[in-house]
C-alpha cells in the first residue's frame, strides 16, 4: 500500500460559504414558513378564540425581548465591521454583548413560559382541555411550538457565536477570513427576523 | 470477533482489493492513505469519491433489506388469507419497506452516489464546495438509518402507519413510531445538506470556460434536484416534528379532538413528498441523458430543451401535491387546479422521452449493458408516466384511488424509473469508479431476467387495481388470485436477476479485467481522468475551449 500522503484541503472561498449560508437560511425560512401557514389557517378558522387567548400573553415582556434581539442584531453587525477594521478587542466585546443579550432573551422566555405553566397552560394539560375552547388550545399549542423552536434557534445561535468568539480570540477568524463571523451574523439576523414576525402575531394582534 | 479484529479484517480486505489493482495514476482514490487507514480511512474521508462509495454500500445494504421485505409481502399475497404472516405483521412490513425504500434508497439515490462521485469531476473541480459538510451528510444518513432500525427492533412494536405517517393514526398507533419519525427527519436533513453542497459547488467551482450551457445534463438535473431538496425537505421536516410533538405532548395541531385538522397534515406531507418524487426521478433522467448520447455516439438532441424541461419539472412539481388527496376532501376548484397542473407536468417529461429517442435516431448505436438498461428505462418510465395520467384525471382517480393500480404506477416510476436508471448508471460508470470491467454476458443476462421479472411483477397490479383490489391489505377476494400468483412469480424472477447483477458487480469490482480510461468513448470530463480517478481528480484544472462541449461527437 502507498505511503501516507497527506493532502491539506484549504479551499477558502468566502463567497461560497456566504451562498451556502443564504441557502441554509432559505431552508430555515421554509421551516418556519410552514408554521406561519398553519398559524394563519387556524387563526382564520378560530378568529375569536385566538383573540381571547392572545390577551393572556404579556405584551411588555414580549416588547422587551424584541428590543433585546434588535440591539443584539446591531451589535453583531457592528462586530463584523470592527473585525474588518482589525480591532480584535472591540470585535470580542461586541460579540460578547450579543451573547449576553441572547442569554437575557432566554431568561425572559424562561420566566414567561414558567408563568404560563403555573397557570396550568401547557400542551396536554388538564386545565387546557377542560376549560378552554379548541381554538385557544390551538393558539397555545402553536405559541409553545413556535416560540420553543425559535428559542432552540437562539441557543444554536449562541453556541455558534461562542465558537466564533473563541476563533477570533485564537486568531483563526480575522479580517481576511471573516466568513464564519459574517455567517453567524446572518444566522443571528434570521433568528431576529423570525421573532419580528412572531411578536406581533402572538402578542399584538387583537 | 472483537472490534479490533473486525477492523483489521476490513483493512486487510481493502488492502487486498488495492494491491491487485494497479491503476494508471499512482495515488488513485481507492489506494490513497491519509491520516487513518482501513475502514477509518473511509468513514472519516472527506474525498467526494469515497463518500459516494460509502453511500453506495450503505444504500445497497438498505436496498437489499427493502427487497427482502417486498419479497415477503409478495409471498404473503400468493394466496388469499394468511399465507406467511398476520395482518399486523403485513402492515409493519409495508411500512418498513416504504420507509427504507423512499427515505434511505431512492431519495438519496443517484445524487448521493453518482452525484457525489461525478459532479466535481464533471465540472472540472477537485472536490465539492464543502467536503466536511459532505461527510457530515453521510454520517447523518447513517444516524437516520440506525434511528429507524431502532424503531423496528426495540419498543412497543414495529411502526404500522405506512411510510406516509398519516395523522391522526400516526399519533394514536401504539407502535414505536417516535424513532422512525425522528430518523426520517434526520435523513431529510442529510438530504438538505447534500443539496446545499451541490448548489454551491455548481455555482462556484465550474472550471474555466464551462458555461451553464456547456454543463453535462446530469449536472443540470443535480442542480434542479438540489433546489427541490433545499426548498421542499424543510416542509416535511417540520411536519414530522409536529407529529412527534403531537405524540409526546398532544399540542393539537393535527388532532381533531383538540381542534386540529388531519387533512392539513396530508397537505403539508405531500407539499414535500410530491416534489420528492422529482428528487428521485430527475437525476435518473440526467443519467439517462448521459448514457444515450454516449452509446448512440451522437450529440444529444435538444440540449436546451432538456435543460428547460428539467427546470420546468422542478418548478411545476411543487404545485401538484393535491393529486394525492383527490378523495380526502378538497374543494372542486382545488381539484381542477391540481388535476390540470398534473397534466401539465407530464409535458416536460414527454419532451425528454422525445429527445432521448431522437438522439438514437440515425446514431451509430453501440449496444452495451448500460444501453439496455437505458432503453428499458424509457419503456417502463413511459408505462409509469402514462398510468400516472390515469391517476391525475379526476374521474378515473376516484375509481382507482388506493388500489393496486396506484402501487403498480409508482413502482413503474420509482423502481422502474429511478431503479433502472440507477442500474444503468452503475453499469455505465462502473469502469470509472473501480477501474475494472464487469462480465458483460452476465450483466446482460441479469438485466434480461430482471426486466422480465419486473414486468411480470407489476403489470398484473394494473389489472388487479382496475378490478378493485385495494392496496395495503394482506388478504383479498378469490377473484384476484390469478393476478396475484403471476405477480408473486414475477417477484421471484426479479430477485434472481437482482442477485446475478449484484454478484457480477461485486466480483468484478476486485477481480474484473482492468479497463482503459474511456471504454465507452464518452465526451464528458470524467472520461478524461484515469480509472479509478486520482485523489484530487485533476493534476491541472481543465479549461473548456469555445468549441468544446459535453456531447461533441464527430
Amino acid at each position: 500500500m502507498e505511503q501516507a500522503k497527506i493532502v491539506v484541503h484549504d479551499h477558502y472561498d468566502a463567497e461560497a460559504s456566504k451562498i451556502g449560508m443564504w441557502l441554509f437560511i432559505f431552508t430555515e425560512l421554509l421551516l418556519f414558513g410552514v408554521l406561519f401557514v398553519i398559524y394563519s389557517v387556524y387563526r382564520y378558522i378560530n378568529h375569536e378564540a385566538f383573540h381571547l387567548a392572545a390577551e393572556e400573553l404579556d405584551t411588555f415582556v414580549g416588547a422587551v425581548n424584541t428590543v433585546i434581539l434588535l440591539v443584539s442584531s446591531m451589535t453583531i453587525a457592528m462586530s463584523t465591521t470592527s473585525l474588518q477594521k482589525k480591532n480584535k478587542t472591540i470585535t470580542l466585546a461586541l460579540t460578547g454583548i450579543t451573547l449576553i443579550l441572547g442569554i437575557v432573551f432566554l431568561v425572559n422566555k424562561y420566566f414567561e413560559w414558567g408563568a404560563k405553566f403555573d397557570h396550568g397552560i401547557f400542551p396536554g394539560s388538564e386545565y387546557l382541555t377542560e376549560n378552554l375552547s379548541q381554538g385557544e388550545i390551538l393558539f397555545f399549542g402553536l405559541y409553545f411550538i413556535m416560540t420553543g423552536l425559535h428559542a432552540l434557534h437562539i441557543i444554536i445561535g449562541l453556541v455558534l457565536i461562542a465558537v466564533v468568539m473563541w476563533k477570533v480570540y485564537t486568531g483563526k477568524v480575522h479580517a481576511e477570513r471573516a466568513a464564519l463571523l459574517e455567517n453567524s451574523g446572518l444566522y443571528w439576523h434570521l433568528v431576529d427576523i423570525i421573532w419580528i414576525f412572531l411578536f406581533p402575531l402572538f402578542y399584538l394582534i387583537h | 470477533m472483537t472490534l479490533k479484529q473486525y477492523l483489521s479484517f476490513i483493512t486487510n480486505t481493502f488492502d487486498k482489493m488495492n494491491s491487485t489493482s494497479i491503476a494508471a495514476n499512482e495515488a488513485n482514490y481507492l489506494k490513497y492513505r491519509g491520516k487513518y487507514k482501513g475502514l477509518l480511512g473511509w468513514i472519516f474521508s472527506t474525498d467526494h469519491k469515497r463518500i459516494g462509495l460509502l453511500y453506495l454500500y450503505s444504500m445497497a445494504t438498505m436496498f437489499s433489506v427493502g427487497v427482502l421485505l417486498g419479497l415477503a409481502m409478495k409471498l404473503e399475497l400468493l394466496a388469499p388469507g394468511k399465507t406467511i404472516m398476520e395482518a399486523q405483521t403485513y402492515n409493519a412490513t409495508f411500512t418498513v419497506h416504504g420507509v427504507i425504500m423512499i427515505f434511505m434508497v431512492v431519495v438519496p439515490g443517484l445524487p448521493a452516489v453518482f452525484g457525489n462521485f461525478l459532479l466535481p469531476i464533471m465540472i472540472g473541480a477537485k472536490d465539492v464546495a464543502f467536503p466536511k459538510l459532505n461527510l457530515l451528510s453521510w454520517w447523518m444518513y447513517v444516524a437516520g438509518v440506525f434511528l429507524v432500525l431502532a424503531a423496528l427492533l426495540f419498543g412497543s412494536g414495529t411502526p404500522d402507519t405506512g411510510w406516509t405517517f398519516y395523522a391522526p393514526y400516526s399519533f394514536r398507533s401504539g407502535t414505536n413510531l417516535l424513532p422512525a419519525i425522528f430518523g426520517a427527519f434526520v435523513l431529510g436533513f442529510s438530504s438538505i445538506l447534500t443539496g446545499l453542497n451541490f448548489l454551491v459547488t455548481i455555482h462556484r467551482m465550474r472550471c474555466p470556460g464551462l458555461k451553464w450551457t456547456k454543463l453535462p445534463l446530469f449536472v443540470w438535473t443535480l442542480y434542479g434536484t438540489a433546489w427541490i431538496q433545499l426548498l421542499a425537505t424543510p416542509v416535511v421536516g417540520i411536519t414530522l416534528v409536529l407529529v412527534a410533538l403531537e405524540r409526546i405532548f398532544g399540542v393539537g395541531v393535527f388532532d381533531p379532538a383538540l381542534g386540529g385538522d388531519p387533512i392539513l397534515y396530508q397537505h403539508l406531507f405531500w407539499i414535500y413528498s410530491h416534489p420528492a418524487v422529482y428528487i428521485m426521478i430527475l437525476p435518473a433522467m440526467g443519467a439517462i441523458s448521459e448514457i444515450i448520447p454516449t452509446f448512440a455516439q451522437k450529440h444529444i438532441f435538444g440540449y436546451k430543451a432538456i435543460i428547460a424541461s428539467t427546470m420546468a419539472i422542478a418548478f411545476v412539481g411543487y404545485l401538484v401535491w393535491g393529486h394525492h388527496m383527490f378523495t380526502a376532501g378538497m374543494s372542486g376548484t382545488a381539484q381542477y387546479y391540481f388535476s390540470l397542473l398534473t397534466f401539465l407536468v407530464a409535458i416536460p417529461s414527454a419532451i425528454k422521452v422525445f429527445n432521448w429517442v431522437s438522439t438514437m435516431y440515425k446514431g451509430s448505436i453501440n449496444i452495451q449493458t448500460p444501453f439496455y438498461w437505458a432503453a428499458s428505462f424509457i419503456f417502463v418510465f413511459m408505462i409509469g408516466g402514462l398510468s400516472g395520467l390515469v391517476l391525475g384525471a379526476l374521474a378515473a382517480n376516484i375509481y382507482v384511488h388506493d388500489t393496486a393500480f396506484v402501487v403498480a404506477h409508482f413502482h413503474y416510476i420509482v423502481f422502474g424509473g429511478t431503479g433502472f436508471a440507477f442500474f444503468a448508471a452503475i453499469h455505465y460508470w462502473f469502469p470509472k469508479i473501480f477501474g475494472r470491467m464487469y462480465d458483460k454476458t452476465w450483466a446482460n443476462t441479469g438485466w434480461l431476467i430482471f426486466f422480465i421479472g419486473f414486468v411480470t411483477l407489476y403489470s398484473p397490479m394494473f389489472y388487479l387495481g382496475m378490478m378493485g383490489m385495494p392496496r395495503r391489505y394482506y388478504d383479498y377476494l378469490q377473484e384476484f388470485h390469478g393476478g396475484n400468483i403471476l405477480s408473486t412469480i414475477g417477484s421471484w424472477i426479479l430477485v434472481t436477476g437482482f442477485v446475478i447483477i449484484i454478484v457480477n458487480l461485486v466480483r468484478s469490482a476486485s477481480r474484473g479485467p482492468k479497463t482503459e480510461m474511456n471504454p465507452w468513448h464518452g465526451k464528458t470530463l470524467e472520461w478524461t481522468v484515469p480509472s479509478p480517478p486520482p485523489l484530487e481528480n485533476f493534476d491541472e484544472i481543465p479549461v473548456i475551449e469555445e468549441n468544446d462541449g459535453p456531447y461533441n461527437y464527430k
